[in-house]
């Protein structure tokens, strides 16, 4: 057995273990991993969705079970200090030695710090860890509570800065960019399409400052400010460090291993360093002269460190690297691949820009117009897995190259993703072939398109990919005559949008037409209740219409609980009810000999009614002017509200009022799942609206209009649809949103994953629902407003028909209850006994 | 609880000695459920108007021994036609009373007749 031990456990370290244990000949080694960092191996590329979490767990490439399950000891919060190369055992910083036959370094790079006079002042940050991101959001917190309006800086306008920029801007601070060079990311960008991303960020309110050499830090103790020259000066009162990357390679100096002249540990295309037992991979390791700081050539160090020291030794690392690079900066598609920049010398450049829309593209064609030779694009990277894949297999090019870039002709100049050669890397991160990703479905070993991301990993990584192997696995789908779509069930063959179309085109009215029309067999309980809810959905027609589609608790018009008795929940719209009110609910509790307990949702809850008391128990309740909660449906629940200005001495608005007047609009509405809102009188947020799938809370100005949240298994917040909107525009921006979503969700699903699954995800709801983009606004706003206007409480539809009230007899031929029932006392009130099995 | 389930035993056509009057047709909604009491039996009578078929079995549902199934939606499972328990979507065939997403005990059936526009039940006894 030999042991390897990993130092650093970044993504690149992590990686090399990963790659490591799906070898065969993995079983005769043993890994010991070292990490700094106080927890497991990170996604450092997506540092700055931990702003919108703040869950680290969210980010791990892999949990601490893993490293166990897979006999790897990890330890965390332990930095290696020295190596002794000759007795090969390496030295912790806890005064700890621990014996190799190999090492592999891959401690990666720490952010640089420029020698400017004053950076180690209060408030001054770098951006490179979890614990560097807590850092600042709890000074960013102490800041803003003493200054609402503080603003902070961003030092260096690369990449990784501009990231920094967006955590700025989530943390509420008003972000400035301060970069050195003449433009933007002019390591990927050409001077054109850096003005073009300028013009975009400035847009969304990034001040960016060009030109500027810092000169010092103002400020006694904590930073106050940033100096250029000499009346040049930017007040502000924090400063994250985003100036570039130094390898951590003190190792290596320590060790006397062979370094780089600026720094770096020089590794040969094997990736071991001068000792042949080391190795170096990951943003420590100098090859070809370069440090490499992307992550996929990160990966594929790893994958040739394991071959090497499996025995593999024919893997090796190409002398050329792909630099080319795809992301989403604040929204924002940037892409460079290939050459970016190119002398005229060696070709020609198509250039198409628009700075009405921010774009931009360029492509560079070689002098004979046959080939691409690399590019840039932003503001729209959609075409750039496919040019990316033109240049990396040498494809041919169109005639005119400028067909690649312009806005799209009819069928589109690539043709199918399937005219790909088979040994194209679609995924450069985990190295996948289009090959595997397509062979996957033909062999018969995936079926879609989850059961190939989980067995080749493509797109697991930066995502980049995903649209590319999304096509490639339907496509192929398709060429096997496998249809891709999602169907209701057996007796329907289309999705639930589908379906809903077919109804409204053809106007049908009734589960047996519908099923006469479009499907085949008898129903089950999957289709009947969702060809129910589009009824309601379309003409809003209540349960009472057709009760034997409906699912049981839409049928009785209360929620079946465990024994099959049933709970009533009158609306108490806001949550604001009278002492009056209270008391008639007391009393009908008590008559009926029911437990009570006020709900999540702010209103109370009656359990333990039998079937054949339901219409007295209603019946009570609307002669006091109550009627249905609709606890029961696939519909609106509550609008939950904190008491708002009315009351609160710092609420901003009227939440109670508000919330009053949207539950009643949307009251009974049916939907693919329940909704619920929340209404909140100021930023504290009491109504906990950001947790609802739709949120609205009172700031300065308006109201915020937050969408696409949720509690549950998933808890997520919601996105912000638009900012400081007056009442009308929050109903119209909410006619539109829900009205979308109950037309194009899938059956059973929530305003969040919807909005996860919506392609384009908020920015394209904001379209949608803002901008029109569809041209459909108009409609949903009238398809809500009949439903509105249609309203009806169906409690009392119950109540006054005599023949819906048969529905409510436990027995056919009796007026017997049923017997079989048992409850046993709890804290002064009931419950129904446990079951026995 | 098995005091519960042991009332119910599937009851072929053969072995009917009783025809008890259920209700009349009116009495059962198109493709929906009713239950009856028979000697202290609850069982759910289904009117599967769709197929023109009438199915009876026991009320209660074996998997947590409450008196449901009359609530339970009809459907056909590849054209067996089923019943859903409302609670928690047991199904069970209609014909052979065999759990058909699970492996719970199947359900006892019973035969139906229509006569004069009345719903009989056949019991053994």
């Amino acid at each position: 057995m030999k042991t390897i031990i990993v130092v650093g456990n970044g993504m690149v370290g992590y990686k090399f273990c990963e790659k490591f244990v799906v070898q065969s000949k993995s079983k005769d080694f043993k890994i010991v991993v070292f990490g700094e960092e106080p927890r497991p191996a990170y996604d450092r590329v997506h540092l700055s969705e931990f702003f919108e979490n703040q869950d680290a767990k969210a980010l791990e490439m892999a949990p601490a079970e893993w490293y166990k399950e897979n006999n790897i000891d990890l330890i965390v919060d332990e930095r290696v200090s020295e190596i002794n190369r000759k007795s090969k055992v390496i030295t912790t910083a806890k005064d700890r030695e621990f014996s190799y036959d190999y090492l592999v370094l891959a401690t990666g790079s720490s952010a640089f710090v420029p020698p400017i006079k004053g950076v180690e002042k209060e408030g001054v940050f770098v951006y490179r860890t979890i614990e560097d991101l807590e850092g600042m959001l709890s000074y960013a917190a102490k800041l803003k509570a003493k200054n609402p309006n503080a603003r902070a800086a961003v030092l260096g306008g690369g990449l990784l800065g501009l990231e920094a920029g967006k955590a700025v801007m989530d943390m509420g601070l008003e972000p400035h960019i301060v970069e050195f060079a003449s433009k933007l990311m002019p390591r990927q960008l050409d001077s054109r399409s850096s003005s073009v991303l300028q013009l975009k960020l400035e847009s969304i309110g990034l001040n960016i400052h060009l030109n500027k050499a810092t000169n010092q830090i103002l400020g006694d103790d904590s930073i106050i400010g940033m100096e250029f020259g000499e009346d040049d000066i930017l007040d502000v009162e924090m400063l994250v460090v985003s100036a570039g990357i130094r390898p951590r390679d003190e190792l290596g100096k320590v060790s006397g291993l062979e370094m780089g002249v600026r720094g770096g540990i020089v590794v040969n295309n094997k990736m071991q360093t001068s000792d042949p037992t080391i190795f170096a991979i990951g943003e420590v390791a100098l090859y070809n002269q370069m440090i490499y700081g992307l992550v996929a050539p990160g990966y594929d160090m790893a994958d040739v460190a394991v071959n090497q020291i499996i025995g593999n030794t024919e893997k090796l690392m190409p002398a050329e690297i792909d630099m080319s690079t795809k992301l989403k900066l604040i929204g924002v598609d940037v892409a460079s691949f290939g050459e970016p920049f190119m002398p005229a010398s060696k070709g020609h450049s198509v250039i198409f820009e628009n700075k009405t829309q921010h774009l931009y593209k360029r492509i560079n064609v070689s002098l004979d117009g046959k080939s691409l030779l690399g590019g840039i694009l932003v503001g729209d990277a959609s075409d750039y897995n496919m040019l990316h894949q033109v240049f990396l297999n040498g494809m041919p090019i169109p005639e005119d190259a400028a067909q690649l870039i312009l806005p799209a002709t009819e069928g589109g100049a690539f043709g199918s993703a399937l005219d790909l050669p088979d040994e194209a890397q679609i995924c450069s991160c985990e190295n996948v072939s289009k090959g595997q990703i397509c062979g996957a479905i033909k062999d018969g070993s995936c079926e879609d398109l989850a059961g190939v991301i989980s067995l080749t990993k493509a797109s697991t990584s930066c995502g980049g990919c995903k649209p590319m192997v999304t096509d490639l696995v339907n496509e192929t789908l398709k060429s096997l005559g496998k249809t891709v779509k999602n169907v209701i069930c057996e007796h329907f063959d289309y999705s639930r949008q589908e379906l809903y179309g077919i109804i409204k085109a053809k106007k049908l009215t009734s589960y047996n037409e519908v099923l006469d029309s479009c499907g085949s067999g008898h129903g089950c309980e999957t289709c009947k209740p969702l060809v129910s809810s589009i009824f309601a959905s379309l003409y809003n027609v209540t349960p009472n219409k057709e009760d034997v589609t409906q699912d049981t608790n839409d049928k009785f018009l209360a929620n079946i609980q465990r024994n099959g008795t049933y709970s009533v929940v009158p609306r108490i719209a806001g949550g604001e009810i009278t002492p009056e009110g209270l008391i008639v609910l007391g009393k009908i509790g008590a008559k009926y000999n029911l437990y009570t307990k006020i709900t999540g949702g702010a209103r109370i809850d009656f359990f333990g009614a039998q079937l054949n008391d339901l219409p007295a128990i209603w019946k009570e309740l609307i002669d006091n002017g109550f009627e249905s909660g609709h606890a029961y449906g696939k519909s609106l629940r509550t609008v939950k509200s904190c008491v708002g200005s009315t009351w609160c001495r710092y609420g901003l608005d009227e939440s109670v009022s508000f919330a009053i007047e949207l539950e009643n609009r949307y009251k009974g509405l049916r939907s693919p799942h329940k909704i619920k809102g929340g209404v909140s009188g100021c930023i504290r947020e009491c109504a906990e609206a950001r947790g609802k799938d739709f949120g609205i809370i009172a700031v300065e100005g308006g109201w915020n209009l937050y969408v696409g949240g949720n509690g549950g298994a998933t808890p997520r917040h919601a996105q912000l649809l638009a900012e400081q909107i007056d009442n009308e525009t929050v109903i119209k921006y909410l006619d539109r949103y829900l009205m979308y979503y109950i037309q194009t969700a899938a059956p059973l699903m929530r305003t969040a994953a919807w909005l996860d699954k919506l392609e384009g995800g908020i920015e394209q709801l904001k379209k949608v629902v803002i901008d029109d983009s569809l041209s459909i606004v108009e409609d949903l706003e009238k398809e809500m407003q009949f439903l509105v206007d249609a309203y009806e409480c169906e409690w009392k539809q119950a109540i006054e028909n005599e023949e819906t009230k048969k529905r409510f007899q436990h027995f056919v031929n009796s007026d017997d209850r049923d017997d079989n029932l048992v409850f046993v006392p709890l804290r002064d009130q009931k419950m129904p006994e446990h079951w026995k099995n | 609880m098995n005091t519960i389930l042991s009332q119910y035993k599937t009851t072929a056509i053969n072995d009917v000695n009783v025809w008890f009057k259920a209700g009349a047709v009116s009495d059962f909604f198109e493709n929906g459920g009713g239950c009856i009491k028979y000697k202290g039996k609850q069982i759910a009578v289904f009117n599967f108007s769709r197929t023109k078929q009438w199915f009876a079995c026991q009320n209660v549902c074996p998997h947590k021994m409450e008196m449901v199934l009359s609530r339970g939606m009809l459907g056909d499972d590849k054209g067996v036609p089923k019943v859903a328990c409302p609670l928690h979507k047991k199904t069970f065939s209609l014909e052979t009373g065999e759990n058909l997403n699970g492996d719970l005990d199947a359900i006892a059936t019973y035969p139906v007749k229509i006569e004069a526009e009345n719903v009989y039940i056949g019991f053994s006894e």
